[in-house]
């Protein structure tokens, strides 16, 4: 019997405030112990929560991006549990009236024979909540310590249908997801830092079947990548189960990322029971027509719609598009390149393939790139008036990438100008032959592969700054009389 | 109406004496019962309620302030280690 996948996630994303959901204090990312805290936040007894406004506007702006029902009316909820990341022994969090009700996202993804398709997946909900603080255990042998710097920052969690069918989808649509997030400047998104984390809740079913496996929800997912691998273990070890005759357990699981596998964290504390109730310390909240009406208006152009606006106004590749799309800041870059007069295909493809790679390797944005866009666009008029060929061009954008100079100014100081001297190239030609008695016997026997020996000896000889266009045609005039 | 003492003393972290739980189990019941009562009404056109305050809307402007509340918790903390507060080891959760 075959079996199908059956997933769904939820995704938890730092807001982009200044300062936590409930009260005055800073949300900055690597403070000292503890020293953003409060009465509120500590929860002692007598203080009083205040939601921030910034917080509830940028979850109704992130709810309009995924085409959600934006909530008439809501209120938070206590969800009762004992932990100590959590110091008022429950998490303000919304029950049955969140902010944001029912929505879709339209991802793109790849079907099994590698074409792109696009595939609606249902948003259950986002809703608000705030974070938890932050346990450290490494080095400690006779206890944890307890950080609560990251207690009361708000965070929107958003609940996805169980729409997802493959690891491949669940990964397109974290990627989809976080591109319009970001695009939409709600939250920075960044797994490093915990300002996005996902659990993936997954089961298995005879395919054709209706009703859904037992599901294992999966935590500690540190990346994209990761949540594909941990997906992928787990339907593999529930088929398995299934297909022996045993039961899947409905539990919560920890990716090992070194082990690659999930083990179950058999813990007391799953025999979970919230005892969800209106939060007495916060009043409801009404959004008018209006309120939500504003919000709708300062919404930027989504990934989608300028994917779909490169293709159609600069004839790139839907592929390329949905690529360039999936960071703002890439996306912007390329529009700015072309605007800074670089034909849009040879910007795309050197956005993709070449810039992308090095800010890659060096691990870092391409916001704080040293190459700006109207110096890519300067390198890739470089190339298209055969100043340098496509091999010295992609030398001079990592020279470029590493001081922050023009490609100008680089090929200037170099002397990397590629040699248009008909004469020069003759005399390099026909000494590369001189050298190469045997390649030259071989071309003349028929072997069109050692034209390639001889085109390689008069780079050599030109510095590799010979136009390679000109050295073909010259060597074969040479290679035939 | 029913419930479990032995389940919500363990979901209140309370460690009941076999005396205690008897007798909890009746008071805890009694209240229950008398709260019942509010079922015997008809509330199916009333408006739930989730707050007494006939307010609605109330916030506050996205601004920081610091606090030093930090240190007189760490001060009154079972146990410190430096800046953090230290806990005894819970099961592995992340
Ligand atoms: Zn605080």
């Amino acid at each position: 019997m075959k079996y199908e996948p059956v997933i769904g996630l939820e995704v938890h994303v730092q807001l982009k405030t200044r300062s936590k959901l409930f009260c005055a204090c800073s949300t900055e990312f690597g403070a000292e112990g503890n020293r953003h805290t409060c009465p509120v936040c500590l929860g002692w007894p007598g203080s009083l929560p205040v939601v921030n406004e910034a917080a509830l506007a940028l979850a109704i702006r992130a709810g309009l991006a995924l085409n959600c029902k934006v909530a008439e009316r809501l209120k938070f909820d206590r969800k009762n549990y004992f932990y100590p990341d959590l110091p008022k022994a429950y998490q303000i969090s919304q029950y049955d009236m969140p902010v944001n009700g029912k929505g879709e996202l339209l991802i793109e993804t790849k079907a099994p024979d590698g074409a792109l398709v696009e595939k609606t997946i249902g948003i259950t909900r986002a809703h608000l909540e705030e974070d938890a603080g932050k346990l450290l255990h490494e080095g400690i042998p006779d206890g944890s310590l307890v950080d609560y710097n990251r207690g009361g920052i708000p965070l929107l969690e958003i609940v996805s249908e169980p729409d997802l069918r493959s690891p491949q989808e669940a990964y397109d649509y974290l990627t989809a997801l976080k591109a319009i997030l970001q695009c939409i400047e709600i939250s920075d998104c960044d797994m490093e830092k915990g300002s996005l984390r996902c659990d993936a809740n997954v089961s298995v079913r005879p395919e054709g079947q209706e009703k859904f496996g037992t599901k294992a929800e999966i935590k500690n997912l540190n990346s994209f990548k990761m949540v594909a691998k941990a997906i992928q273990y787990e339907i593999d070890r529930q088929t398995e189960l299934v297909e022996s005759g045993e039961k899947v357990v409905q539990e919560t699981r920890l990716w090992n990322d070194a082990k690659g596998v999930t083990f179950s964290m058999r813990s007391k504390e799953e025999a979970h029971d919230y005892r969800y109730f209106p939060e007495p310390d916060l009043v409801p909240f009404t959004l008018s027509k209006e309120t939500v009406a504003a919000i709708r208006k300062t919404l930027p152009e989504l990934p989608r719609e300028r994917a779909k606006r490169f293709v159609r106004d600069f004839g790139i590749s839907s592929y390329d598009a949905a690529v360039l799309v999936q960071e703002k800041g890439t996306a912007e870059f390329f529009e700015a390149c072309v605007s800074a007069g670089a034909g849009a295909k040879a910007a795309s493809k050197w956005v993709l393939n070449d810039l992308l790679a090095i800010l890659n390797e060096k691990n870092s944005a391409i916001g704080d790139c040293l190459v700006k866009p109207d110096a890519l666009a300067g390198l890739i008029r470089l190339t298209e008036s055969q100043t340098i060929n496509s091999t010295t061009a992609k030398a001079v954008l990592i020279d470029m990438a590493a001081t922050g100079k023009s490609a100008d100014a680089i090929v200037k100081e170099k002397g990397l100008a590629q040699v248009a001297d008909t004469g020069l190239i003759e005399r390099a030609v026909e000494k590369a032959m001189a050298a190469n008695p045997a390649s030259v016997a071989d071309f003349r026997a028929g072997k069109q592969k050692a034209l390639g020996a001889l085109v390689g000896a008069v780079m050599k000889e030109t510095q590799g700054k010979a136009n390679p266009k000109m050295v073909n045609e010259i060597l074969l005039k040479k290679l035939s009389s | 109406m029913e419930f479990q003492i032995d389940k919500v003393a363990e979901l209140a972290r309370l460690n009941l004496k076999p005396g205690e739980k008897s007798k909890l189990e009746k008071d805890l019941g009694a209240i229950l019962d008398y709260a019942q009562k509010l079922n015997t009404l008809d509330t199916g056109s009333v408006e739930p309620t989730s707050h007494v305050l006939n307010l609605e809307n109330v916030f506050r402007a996205d601004e920081v302030k610091t606090s030093n509340a930090a240190e007189k918790a760490l001060e009154h903390a079972p146990h410190r280690d430096g800046d953090f507060f230290k806990v005894p080891k819970i099961v592995q959760r992340d």
